[in-house]
């Protein structure tokens, strides 16, 4: 069996890292990046902090390389999920394409290219160290299931599903996946821009009231949609919000991570997602839009702000 | 009351330097001031006024109000999050003038109606000037002063027609209304949304504020948070002096190049820059408050206050850590 992960940055690398330890998989990490990928193939894939791996998966910058593949593992930012899968669809022509992104749409766009797609959400996350080592920061599940406009079957699903928790990444098969990608979204489009647009980490974010009640209203209007598609979520994203307080009080959210570097954000795919399905539902989320017109307006500042300019 | 013969200045900032400026050319002007070099400097050089006027006064500058002797007329010009440390200076002297209010926002005659029975006049200002140093201030914009008798209190329209004349003659622009608060509606909308907006995304005021081709272009946050405010002020039976979104419109037009390079820097921007506190509760804040008051529903605002609310933590935040 043959699988590759498309995006090798921190979550592609932890996948790739694990499921190169099984022997009967034959593993590809396709990325851009040049100097990760060369580290990949000298010295093979490092994986420290919660987890502790070291393996071999092919790596490869040149699409071409890769063999046709039973699965596909996405796992880009989803700014880059089009033009990613654009050029890996060829790998997957009688293949399964499993996204692993945050947000929402990225299975839509993978869809388009190509025959069979799963839902996938995974809580598991961490940071490049350096070129072929990744550090696993926390451990936690994923969840995949049918993307039913152009499914993969459940026998499938549940083929992946095993081979990811025989790896060490439990997986779960469900009919219906939709709870846990939309828990997910739901507390990442209400943390994730606050904290960039603050600058707080989580846990102080959570402990201005004024700042905590931005926090409910967006939670508030996800809940909503997710409701009106008929979405049955895994847990209230609200104790969520509460328990990474507790366990996560300084963490800095990756869009505020991205901001301080002035990196293009994953707005679009999550305030911009709950904007996009509560206008098919009819549901109003007009504190979503703000939230997504606010961070599109940051982005311009970075570009704004660095133009040379000449004194009046 | 009678003529006013002399004025009293307190927050020498740009806004108070052109006040006092001008006016030190018609009356006797005073300055109240916090600093004693600031004193020593006015008193000693006087005001410099340059751009669109040429004028050069002289001043009489203390940090004590009980060395100014009386005077008719008390202009505080400092920033909101200041009037009410100068109202608490000003409380027991005085006791003839009229006070003048002109920060941005509402709810600062309130603040100064707790230190002393002062007729109070309600103002807003759409001059600016930029502040060289303690004796200079060149006069940049030379746009409009409204004023009108703040409705809380004794003062009459008679008394704002008095100080309009009064700022005038001195070569400002002023304006007496029978009611101020459409003006000052109009105005605080408008900066409540474009203030802290830009606070947020470190924008200046730019095109995209008035930009709304697609649902995320940040003009259709400005229009929404715009409708927010004006039901706010329908609800007290305001009728507003001008459009908020058309100011907003007319703003980002501006300039001789209509381009974006010299967009205006909104005062709120300028002090998260700095990570100085901003006006947020005078502006934001106060639409927010009025919002409960009358039970109308604001979440944008209410938004856009925490998110600035949070902004301002996020210094004092990292402060408290280094343990200063």
């Amino acid at each position: 069996m043959k699988v590759c992960i498309v995006g090798c940055g921190a979550i592609g690398s932890l996948f790739a890292a694990y499921l190169a330890k099984l022997d009967d998989l034959d593993v590809w990490a396709f990325d851009l990046d040049e100097k990760h990928i060369a580290a990949i193939k000298a010295k093979g894939l490092r994986l420290s902090g919660k987890g502790d791996i070291h393996s071999h998966p092919h790596a490869t910058t040149n699409v071409a390389d890769v063999p046709a593949c039973d699965f596909g593992i996405v796992a880009t930012k989803s700014l880059h999920t089009r033009a990613a899968i654009e050029r890996a669809a060829g790998i997957f022509r009688n293949g399964a394409v499993c996204s692993v992104q945050n947000g929402v749409g990225n299975e839509e766009i993978i869809a388009e290219y190509v025959p069979r797609v799963i839902r996938g959400t995974t809580f598991p996350a961490g940071h490049i160290v350096e070129p072929g080592h990744v550090a696993q920061d926390t451990g936690g599940k994923t969840w995949i299931g049918p993307f039913e406009p152009k499914s993969a079957s459940m026998a499938e699903i549940e083929v992946l599903a095993a081979k990811l928790t025989e790896a060490g990444l439990e997986t779960l098969a469900m009919e219906d996946s939709r709870g846990a990608q939309w828990t997910k979204l739901i507390f990442n489009a209400a943390t994730n821009p606050v904290g960039a647009l603050t600058g707080l980490p989580h846990g102080v974010a959570c402990d201005v009231p004024s700042v905590r009640k931005v926090i409910s209203t967006l939670v508030a209007e996800g809940v909503a949609v997710a409701a009106a598609l008929g979405i049955k979520l895994d847990s209230d994203p609200e104790k969520l919000v509460d328990y990474a307080r507790e366990v996560a009080y300084e963490h800095k959210a990756s869009m505020l991570q991205d901001a301080l570097v002035q990196r293009p954000t994953e707005v679009a795919a999550l305030n911009g997602g709950i904007v996009t399905f509560g206008r098919e539902t009819g549901v109003p989320t007009p504190m979503n839009q703000a939230i997504w017109a606010l961070m599109e307006g940051l982005e311009q500042s970075w570009t704004h702000n660095k133009k040379p300019r000449i004194k009046k | 009351m009678n003529a006013i013969r002399s004025v009293c200045v307190v927050g020498a900032g740009a806004i108070g330097s052109l006040f006092a400026g001008h006016l030190g050319s018609v009356v006797e002007t005073k300055v109240l001031v916090r600093r004693d070099d600031h004193e020593e400097q006015l008193n000693r050089a006087g005001l410099t006024v340059s751009g669109k006027s040429s004028l050069q006064v002289p001043i009489r500058a203390s940090t004590d109000p009980a060395a100014l002797g009386d005077v008719d007329l008390v202009i505080i010009a400092t920033k909101a999050s200041a009037v009410e440390a100068a109202a608490r200076r000003l409380a027991g002297h005085f006791p003839d003038a009229l006070v003048m209010t002109v920060q941005n926002g509402l709810g600062c005659e309130n603040v100064v109606a707790k230190h002393g029975d002062w007729p109070i006049i309600s103002s807003i200002t759409f001059m600016s000037g930029v502040r060289h140093s303690d004796t200079h201030v060149e006069y940049e914009l030379d746009t409009e002063t409204w004023l009108g008798p703040w409705s809380g209190g004794t003062a009459d329209f008679r008394m704002a027609t008095r100080v309009g004349d009064l700022i005038a003659r001195s070569g400002l622009k002023a304006k007496a209304f029978d009611d101020v608060r459409p003006a000052q509606w109009s105005k605080l909308i408008f900066n409540s949304v474009v203030n802290s907006i830009g606070a947020v995304t470190n924008l200046p005021h730019v095109k995209a504020f008035a930009s709304r081709h697609r649902t995320a272009d940040l003009g259709n946050l400005v229009f929404a948070m715009m409708e927010e405010g004006k039901r706010v002020a329908k609800a007290q039976g305001i009728e507003l002096y001008e459009d908020p979104w058309e100011m907003n419109v007319q703003a980002v037009s501006h300039g001789q190049t209509g381009d974006d390079d010299y967009a205006h820097v909104f005062s709120m921007l300028s002090d998260v820059r700095a990570k100085r506190l901003t006006e947020i509760d005078w502006l934001t804040g106060a639409i927010v408050r009025e919002a409960q008051r009358l039970g109308i529903p604001a979440p944008l605002h209410e938004t856009l206050f925490g998110i600035v609310k949070g902004l301002e933590h996020s210094w004092q935040d990292r402060q408290e850590r280094r343990g200063t």
